[in-house]
């Protein structure tokens, strides 16, 4: 027989991802038209379906969706960049790391969307609230990863570099960098998402901006499939950072 | 003889752990010709990998120094290319990426790193296979990136550190045969640093032993095997011989190492 085996087929992953998914609606629609699943709490599939073109022509979702996704750039973007800086400027000073490190990851896991009533007090009810939040949020990872990744260099590259005479600079952009790059970037995306839940969840509670907000006015009118079309535009924002993390990391590991 | 391009002169190095200094490289000195490959063995902890380091200026000698034709290092220097024991190339850039490394480094011109780059891959036998990553490539052949990315350079020495030894026999062999072939085509400078007998008697045209700690030159082995050498010569008799002359001269040095790693084991009660 010629050809590749099915297994190794490029388009079998995406077929079968969307093939679970639209099986998984199926199921629901199905039990929830049984009745086996009150319809009060969850919308038909079908339902969510049709709600798409209202949301977007009466809601406006859009431009809601450009704002939780320009607040979310703006956030990942500080994230990014004061996250790796901290992260570097902790693995050079050692007595700083063993200072910071433990409280840092708790930081991490402290709920931190709760402190928007301090926020509001010091930035007023606008986008810099929610932006600031979704920063401060996603700092964390982005600040331990980078250690982690930084330190997990490993010391004979190190070592080829320090052969070929390379300045500390050159050691550090040419090889501990590149090197610490796949790490620093989980640390990355996991500070988006972080950054993204905080975001979405602070305009849900000071009812301001976008998809949070129409999520929030959603709920309260009870219309279940507009809000959870609207939660599909937050899956949305989501995905494009997640494909434009990945861009972003293979390009610096080609320039690198 | 001709005229040495390393000179190693009494080399010391020693470290401080707490209150004891222990000796680890004890006045070694040897020279190596050009175009000559002098391989040292000894016993694991005989301090072989601390000599790599000091010559290499990867770390610090107590005493002695490193003379490359005739100008004393003093730390890393192109004249001096190293390839090491672990697997040593970048994992996130191609092989043509990984060899022309050091060129980029050094501000080497495009079409001239190109032209280089070609040339030792095709040398080391990797030709075809330029825009693969390091993880694409079996072990043997990431370690012949590594050699190709040192030798690009252009060293005055090649200092290799058990560039073999994370690899199995039949690669070991194969890869012995393809440095042989390199040596002998380049007339590279070379100092090979070995565990094993039968790769030292194969690939040099001197053998120094060394002791047990501290790390002493017990004996220098001149190998007169003919060249142009391939593996096939480890069948040959004069192979044996040497191989059993050297294991002569290293046997009491290896049971030094294993008593006193034995004595380091806690006793059973």
């Amino acid at each position: 027989m010629s050809g590749r085996p099915l297994a190794e087929a490029k388009w079998l992953p995406a077929t079968l991802g969307l093939g679970g998914l639209a099986s998984a609606l199926a199921l629901a629609e199905l039990l929830i038209r049984l009745d086996w699943v009150s319809r009060f709490i969850v919308p038909l599939p079908s339902e969510v379906l049709v709600s798409f073109e209202r949301i977007i022509v009466e809601e406006d979702v859009l431009s809601r969706f450009l704002a939780t996704a320009g607040e979310a750039l703006a956030a990942a973007f500080l994230v990014t960049l004061i996250g790796v800086a901290l992260g570097v400027f902790l693995h050079r000073h050692r007595l700083l790391r063993s200072a910071c490190e433990s409280w840092v990851a708790g930081l991490a896991a402290a709920p931190l969307v709760l402190l928007y009533p301090l926020f509001l007090v010091i930035f007023g009810r606008n986008a810099l609230t929610i932006v600031m939040i979704g920063f401060v949020s996603g700092l964390p990872p982005a600040i331990l990863k980078t250690v982690e990744g930084l330190s997990g260099t490993r010391k004979v590259l190190l070592d080829v570099g320090r052969s070929f005479s390379l300045s500390p600079a050159q050691l550090f952009w040419k090889i501990q960098f590149p090197s610490a790059l796949p790490v620093i970037f989980v640390g990355v995306r996991l500070g988006l998402m972080f950054s993204l839940i905080n975001i979405v969840g602070v305009e849900f509670l000071i009812n301001f901006g976008g998809l949070g907000q129409i999520v929030n006015e959603l709920a309260e009118r009870y219309d279940l499939a507009g809000m959870y079309a609207a939660i599909c535009f937050v899956i949305l924002v989501s995905v494009c950072f997640f494909f434009a993390s990945e861009r972003l990391e293979r390009w610096l590991l080609r320039a690198s | 003889m001709a005229t040495p391009v390393l000179r190693v002169e009494n080399i010391v190095k020693r470290f401080v752990t707490g209150s004891a200094s222990i000796t680890a490289v004890d006045h070694v000195s040897f020279t190596v010709a050009q175009g000559e490959v002098l391989a040292i063995i000894g016993p694991s902890g005989c301090g072989k990998s601390t000599l790599f380091n000091v010559i290499g200026g990867l770390a610090g000698s107590d005493e002695g120094r490193v003379i490359v034709e005739g100008r004393t290092l003093s730390g890393p220097d192109p004249a001096i290319g190293m390839v090491f024991q672990e697997e040593s190339t970048f994992p996130w850039r191609t092989v043509a990426d990984n060899v022309a490394f050091p060129l980029e480094v050094a501000g080497v011109a495009r079409t001239e790193r190109l032209k280089r780059v070609h040339h030792y891959l095709e040398l080391v036998g990797l030709k075809g296979f330029e825009q693969h990553h390091p993880a694409q490539l079996s072990g043997g052949m990431r370690q012949r990136v590594a050699i190709a990315r040192t030798l690009a350079f252009g060293p005055k020495v090649l200092l290799m550190d058990e560039p073999f030894a994370a690899l199995d026999e039949q690669t070991r062999l194969l890869l012995g045969d393809k440095v042989l072939q390199i040596q002998q085509a380049l007339a590279q400078t070379t100092l090979l640093i070995t565990h094993s007998i039968a790769e030292a008697v194969q690939l040099s045209d001197r053998v120094l032993v060394m002791t047990y700690r501290p790390g002493r030159v017990k004996r220098i082995v001149d190998i007169k095997l003919p060249r142009p050498r391939t593996a096939e010569i480890i069948g040959s008799k004069d192979f044996g011989l040497y191989v059993a002359e050297i294991w002569n001269d290293l046997r009491d040095e290896a049971s030094l190492g294993m008593k006193d790693a034995e004595a380091k084991l806690p006793q059973a009660e």
